[in-house]
C-alpha cells in the first residue's frame, strides 16, 4: 500500500511574462520511483527548483507528508526544506564539494545532527563523548555508503578527482546521507555510458527498496526511465500531458506527439 | 625567410645536448622592455617637482632616466638568458619550491614541534636581544591576525578587505576598558574579544547576500569607516591623539615595573633579582605565545567540527550547502564572528604591549598586509600563515637601513611572490577527517 | 536654494571625475573579473604627469590656455596609458588563469609599489599648481551666489565627449565588439580568432587614459595633489562602479555622479569629517536592496 509522499496541486511558475509551469498537479508516493519526463524546456527542472525552494512558486501548493506531518514546501526556505521536510536533491551539473574529500562530502551532509550533538561547537571543542559518538556514527554512515559505491579506498581523496560516473553516484550518496524522505534526482544518467547507467539503475532500485523514501527523477534516458520507474509524469511546455504507469505513458498518443513532433502532413 | 638549418631542430630529440640560446629573441625582448621603461621613466623619473619657498619649479634628471633604462635592459637580458639556460619547465607549472612544500607537509608535525621549541626557547638563545624578542612578539601578533582572517577568507571563502576593523575594535575596547574603566588585563581581554565578535556579527549582517567582490568592497568600506570614526569620534576614542598609559599585564598581581605602585609588588622584588626591562618584554612575549598556541588549538579543532566543515563547504559551493540543509546565514555570521573575535584578541594584546594606540595603526595597509599573509601562506593553511607572517614582518625589519624603500620593496615583493607562486607557499589542503590513517594511501 | 544649487553643481563636477575613474574599474572588472586595485594609483600618476606637463609647457613658453590644456591632456593620456599597460603586463597577465584572490593581492602590492614609487621620486610633500582656468558664469548673486566656473564647464563637457566617444567605441567598433565578446566568454572569443591579450591590454589602456583625464581635472580643480590621492579616490570610484552595477559603463558614471553629489551635499549640510562614511552607508543600503547595483545585471546562477 503506497502512501502519498508528495502532493503537487495546481502548481504554476511564471517568470515575468513567461509561464514555465501552468496548473501542474501530480502525486508521488512512498517507496516508488516517479519520473518526470518531457522535451527540453518542458519545465522539469523548474518543478524541482520549486520543490526544493530555489524558486518561490507563483501559485499552487506543494505538500510533503512525513511522519504524519505535513510540510507546505511552497512557503519554506530552501535550506529548511532540505533540513526539516527532508527533501534532498542532486543537480544537473553535479555540485560536489570538489576540493573536499569523499568522506568529508558525505559527513557535511549530516551537518544538522552533528551540529546539534556538538552543542554549537562547545561540546565539540571540549571533546565531550556525546559529540564523539555522534561523529563516529556519522563517519560510519558515510563509510557504509562508500562501501556500497565501492569507493572506500578513495575516501580521503578529493572529490574532484573522481570519474564522472563516480561523481554522480557520490552526489546521490551525499543526498542520501541527509536522511531524506524525498530524493529528487536531476538527470542522474546524463553523460553515463550503458554500464554506468545500469549501475545507476541498480542503485536507485536498491534505495527505493531499502529506505522509507520516495524518489522523484528527471530524466531523458528512456532506458533508465522505463527500466526503473513505477510512475511517470509527462510535461510539455509547462503542462502535464500524461500521468500513469510506464506502459500507459508509452502508449499515450499525446506523449508520442510531444516527443516526436506532429506527423508530416502530405505536401508539407 | 631563410629555411632553418636542420641542426637547430636537433635539441628537441636530444635533451642532453646544450640548447642553442635564441640570443636574437632575448635581445629583442630586452630592448622592447627597455623602451617601455624609458617611456615610463621620462615623466616621473626625468622630472622632479621642487618646492622652494612657496613656488614650484621643475628640475630635470635625464641621466637618471638613462640609468633606469639601462638597468631594465640589463635586468631583462639577464632574466632572458637565465630562463633560456634553464631546462624547459613542465607545463604543470611545478617549481623548485614544490619539493620543499611537500617535505614540509609530510613532516608538518615535526616542523610544528620544532617551531614551538624554538619559540619557547627564544629569549634564552644567544643573540636574542630585546629587539629580537620584541620583533618575535610582533610576528606572533600578526600570526594571530592571520589565523583569524584565515577563518573568514581561507576557510569560509568570504573576501574580507576590512579585517583591520576588528583589530581596532579589540585594541580600542581593551584600551578604554583598562584605561578608563580600570579593568585588568585578564578581565579586559575576553571582553575585547567579545566586543570584536559582536562587531563581526553586526558587520556580517548587511553583507550576507553579497557576491564575492561586492562583499570585498563593502568590508573595505567598513574598515575605512572604523578608521574615520576612530579619528573623529573624539569623545569616545580620543581622536588622533590616541589613548596612552594603557596598563601592562602582570603575573598573578606582580607588576613588571622598576618601582611598584602602592599595594603591588614588583616582579623583580618578588624574585629578589635586579630590575631589567627585558623581564617585561620576555613576559609579554610568552604571554602572546601562549595566547597564540591556544588560538591555534582552537582554530584547528574548529576546522574538524561541523562548523568548520560547513565553512569550507560554503566556500566550495553555497547552493549545494543550501540543498543539504545548511543555513548559509548562520555559517557566514559564525565565520565573521569568530574571525573578528580572534582579531580582537590580537588587538587587545597589541594595545597592552604598546601601551599606547592611535588611529594610525589601523589603516587599510594593515588589512592588506594581513590578507597578504593569509594568501601568501596558502589559504587555509595554519603553518603557511606562520611562514608568511615571518617573511612579511621580518624582511622589512631587516631592510631597516633602507627605511624609505621599505614599503616600495614590500609592494614589489607582494607582486613578485604572487606572480611566482599564486597558490601560496603551503597550498595543499589537508582533509579535516580521515577514514584511513595517514600514510595508508593518498 | 542657491546654496543647494551650488552644492549640486560642485557635486556633479566632482562626480564626473569619480565617474571617469569608475569607468576604468568597471571595464576591467567586466572583462577579466578582477578588481584593479592599482587603478587609483594610475589616476594619481595621471595627476602627477599632468602637473609636470603643465610646468614643462610653462617653462617652454606655451601659455595659450586651450592649447596648453590640449597638450597636457594628450601627454597625460599617453604616459598614463603606458603605466596602465605595464601594470597589466607585469602584475595581472601572469595570474590570469589563477584563482580570484591572486591578482587581487598582486594588485594591492602594485598599488603600494606605485604610491611609494611616486613618493620617492617626487617627494612626499603636496604639490601645487597655480590656477590655470579662471572665471566662470554667475547664475545668481547674493549672499549665497551660484557660480559655474569655466573649469567646471570644461570638466562636464569633456566628460560628456569622452562618454560619447567610448560608448560609441564599445557599441560600434570591432574593438568594442571584441571587448564585449571577451567579457562574455573569453575562451570562445579566442577560438573565434579574437586576440584576447590585445583586447584586454586595450581595455586597460582606455581605462588608464580616462583615469589620466580625471587626474588632470582634479589637478586643475583643487590645485593640489599628493601621492596619496589615488587611494582615497580609488576607493570612492570603485564604490561608484559597484553602486552603478559593476560591468556597466553608464552605471559607473551614474555611480560617480551620485557619490559626488552625496559628498558635496553631506559636507555642505552636515559634517565634512563623515562625508566618506555617508558614501559607504549609501553603498551598503543600495546593495542590500539591489545586490547587483543600480544597473548591474543580476547574476543568475543556473541551478
Amino acid at each position: 500500500m503506497s502512501e502519498k509522499l508528495l502532493e503537487v496541486t495546481h502548481l504554476s511558475m511564471r517568470f515575468g511574462g513567461l509561464s514555465a509551469i501552468e496548473d501542474l498537479s501530480f502525486t508521488a508516493n512512498q517507496r516508488e520511483i516517479t519520473a518526470l519526463i518531457g522535451p527540453n524546456g518542458a519545465g522539469k527542472t523548474t518543478v524541482f527548483n520549486c520543490l526544493t525552494g530555489f524558486y518561490r512558486p507563483s501559485g499552487g501548493s506543494l505538500v510533503l507528508h512525513r511522519d504524519a506531518r505535513r510540510f507546505a514546501l511552497e512557503r519554506m526556505a530552501d535550506h529548511r526544506i532540505a533540513r526539516e521536510a527532508g527533501v534532498a536533491r542532486t543537480f544537473q551539473n553535479i555540485r560536489l564539494f570538489a576540493g573536499m574529500t569523499l568522506l568529508e562530502n558525505l559527513v557535511v551532509a549530516q551537518h544538522g545532527e552533528l551540529m546539534r550533538a556538538s552543542r554549537f561547537s562547545v561540546a565539540g571543542l571540549l571533546g565531550f563523548p556525546p559529540y564523539r559518538r555522534a561523529e563516529k556514527i556519522a563517519v560510519g554512515k558515510a563509510r557504509d555508503w562508500l562501501d556500497r559505491l565501492g569507493l572506500t579506498d578513495r575516501a580521503d581523496m578529493a572529490a574532484g578527482g573522481l570519474s564522472y560516473g563516480d561523481r554522480r553516484r557520490l552526489e546521490i550518496a551525499r543526498a542520501m546521507c541527509t536522511g531524506p524522505a524525498l530524493l529528487c534526482l536531476d538527470e542522474p544518467a546524463a553523460g553515463l555510458n550503458p554500464h554506468e547507467s545500469a549501475m545507476l539503475n541498480d542503485l536507485l532500485r536498491a534505495i527505493r527498496d531499502e529506505y522509507r523514501i520516495g524518489l522523484l527523477l528527471i530524466e531523458h534516458d528512456m532506458k533508465v526511465v522505463m527500466g526503473i520507474s513505477d510512475h511517470i509524469v509527462v510535461l510539455d511546455h509547462g503542462n502535464k500531458i500524461a500521468d500513469g504507469t510506464p506502459e500507459a505513458v508509452r502508449a499515450d498518443p499525446g506523449v508520442v506527439r510531444a516527443y516526436l513532433g506532429e506527423p508530416e502532413e502530405a505536401g508539407e | 625567410m631563410s629555411a632553418e638549418p636542420a641542426a637547430a631542430a636537433a635539441p628537441a630529440t636530444n635533451p642532453i645536448a646544450p640548447r642553442r640560446l635564441a640570443i636574437g629573441g632575448i635581445l629583442k625582448e630586452a630592448f622592447l622592455t627597455a623602451i617601455v621603461a624609458l617611456v615610463l621613466a621620462i615623466p616621473l623619473v626625468g622630472f622632479r617637482i621642487v618646492e622652494s619657498g612657496g613656488t614650484t619649479g621643475l628640475r630635470t634628471r635625464f641621466w637618471w632616466v638613462a640609468i633606469a633604462t639601462g638597468a631594465v635592459f640589463a635586468g631583462r637580458l639577464a632574466l632572458g638568458l637565465w630562463r633560456g639556460a634553464m631546462p624547459p619547465r613542465a607545463v604543470t607549472g611545478a617549481s623548485w619550491f614544490d619539493p620543499v612544500a611537500r617535505y614540509g607537509r609530510r613532516h608538518a608535525r615535526l616542523a610544528a614541534a620544532a617551531g614551538i621549541a624554538v619559540a619557547l626557547a627564544l629569549p634564552a638563545l644567544p643573540y636574542a636581544s630585546r629587539s629580537v624578542v620584541d620583533l618575535a612578539t610582533t610576528v606572533i601578533i600578526y600570526v594571530m591576525l592571520g589565523w583569524g582572517l584565515n577563518v573568514v577568507v581561507g576557510l569560509a571563502g568570504l573576501l574580507d578587505l576590512g579585517y583591520v576593523a576588528f583589530y581596532a575594535v579589540g585594541a580600542y575596547s581593551f584600551a578604554l576598558l583598562a584605561h578608563d574603566l580600570g579593568f585588568t588585563f585578564w578581565e579586559a581581554l575576553p571582553l575585547s574579544g567579545l566586543l570584536a565578535a559582536t562587531a563581526g556579527v553586526l558587520l556580517g549582517f548587511p553583507v550576507l547576500r553579497l557576491r564575492g567582490d561586492y562583499l570585498a568592497i563593502v568590508t573595505l568600506g567598513f574598515g575605512e569607516i572604523i578608521h574615520i570614526l576612530l579619528l573623529n569620534w573624539t569623545s569616545l576614542t580620543y581622536g588622533p591623539n590616541g589613548i596612552g598609559d594603557i596598563p601592562r599585564p602582570g603575573l598573578f598581581g606582580l607588576v613588571f615595573e622598576r618601582r611598584a605602585p602602592p599595594g603591588f609588588t614588583t616582579f623583580h622584588d618578588f624574585l629578589g633579582v635586579p630590575f631589567n626591562p627585558s623581564q617585561r618584554i620576555d613576559f609579554l612575549y610568552y604571554l602572546v605565545l601562549a595566547l597564540a598556541l591556544i588560538v591555534n588549538l582552537f582554530t584547528l579543532r574548529l576546522r574538524r567540527l561541523p562548523i568548520g566543515r560547513a565553512w569550507e563547504a560554503l566556500r566550495e559551493d553555497e547552493i549545494a550547502c543550501r540543498a543539504l540543509g545548511i543555513n548559509p546565514v548562520n555559517v557566514k555570521l559564525s565565520a565573521f564572528g569568530i574571525g573578528a573575535m580572534l582579531g580582537g584578541f590580537a588587538g587587545a594584546f597589541f594595545a597592552t604591549r604598546q601601551g599606547f594606540i592611535s588611529p594610525e595603526s589601523f589603516t587599510f595597509t594593515e588589512s592588506a598586509t594581513i590578507l597578504a599573509i593569509v594568501v601568501l601562506g596558502g589559504m587555509g593553511s595554519q603553518m603557511g600563515v606562520v611562514l608568511a607572517a615571518l617573511l612579511l614582518v621580518v624582511l622589512p625589519e631587516l631592510g631597516r637601513g633602507f627605511a624609505e624603500f621599505r614599503m616600495l620593496i614590500f609592494g614589489a615583493a607582494m607582486v613578485g611572490i604572487m606572480v611566482w607562486r599564486p597558490q601560496g607557499l603551503l597550498a595543499r589542503r589537508e582533509p579535516s577527517l580521515r577514514l584511513h590513517p595517514r600514510g595508508d594511501g593518498p | 536654494m542657491n546654496y543647494l544649487l551650488q552644492q549640486i553643481i560642485n557635486g556633479v563636477s566632482l562626480g564626473a571625475i569619480y565617474g571617469l575613474i569608475a569607468i576604468g574599474y568597471t571595464m576591467v572588472y567586466g572583462i577579466i573579473g578582477m578588481i584593479n586595485f592599482a587603478h587609483g594609483e594610475i589616476y594619481m600618476v595621471g595627476a602627477f604627469v599632468s602637473l609636470i606637463a603643465f610646468m614643462a609647457l610653462g617653462i617652454a613658453g606655451i601659455t595659450y590656455i586651450p592649447l596648453a590644456l590640449l597638450l597636457v591632456l594628450v601627454i597625460a593620456m599617453v604616459f598614463t596609458a603606458a603605466y596602465g599597460w605595464a601594470v597589466e603586463r607585469i602584475a595581472y597577465r601572469p595570474l590570469r588563469g589563477s584563482y580570484r584572490l591572486a591578482p587581487l593581492i598582486s594588485a594591492i602590492g602594485m598599488s603600494i609599489f606605485l604610491q611609494n614609487y611616486v613618493q620617492l621620486l617626487q617627494g612626499a610633500r603636496v604639490k601645487t599648481l597655480q590656477p590655470v582656468v579662471h572665471g566662470g558664469i554667475t547664475l545668481a548673486t547674493g549672499s549665497f551666489g551660484v557660480q559655474v566656473s569655466y573649469l567646471q564647464l570644461f570638466i562636464l563637457v569633456l566628460t560628456i565627449i569622452l562618454m560619447a566617444v567610448f560608448s560609441y567605441v564599445i557599441a560600434a567598433t570591432p574593438l568594442g565588439r571584441a571587448q564585449r565578446a571577451v567579457e562574455q566568454d573569453s575562451t570562445m572569443a579566442a577560438l573565434l580568432g579574437i586576440d584576447v591579450d590585445r583586447t584586454i591590454s586595450l581595455t586597460f589602456l582606455i581605462g588608464a587614459m580616462l583615469a589620466a583625464v580625471a587626474g588632470m581635472m582634479v589637478l586643475l580643480y583643487y590645485g593640489v595633489i599628493d601621492f596619496f590621492i589615488g587611494f582615497e579616490a580609488g576607493i570612492k570610484a570603485f564604490t561608484a562602479a559597484v553602486l552603478g552595477g559593476i560591468g556597466s559603463l553608464p552605471g559607473a558614471m551614474l555611480g560617480g555622479l551620485l557619490i559626488g553629489l552625496i559628498e558635496a551635499l553631506w559636507s555642505g549640510y552636515a559634517s565634512v569629517e563623515y562625508k566618506d562614511v555617508m558614501v559607504f552607508v549609501v553603498l551598503v543600503l543600495v546593495l542590500i536592496f539591489r545586490p547587483s547595483g543600480l544597473f548591474g545585471r543580476p547574476e543568475v546562477e543556473k541551478v
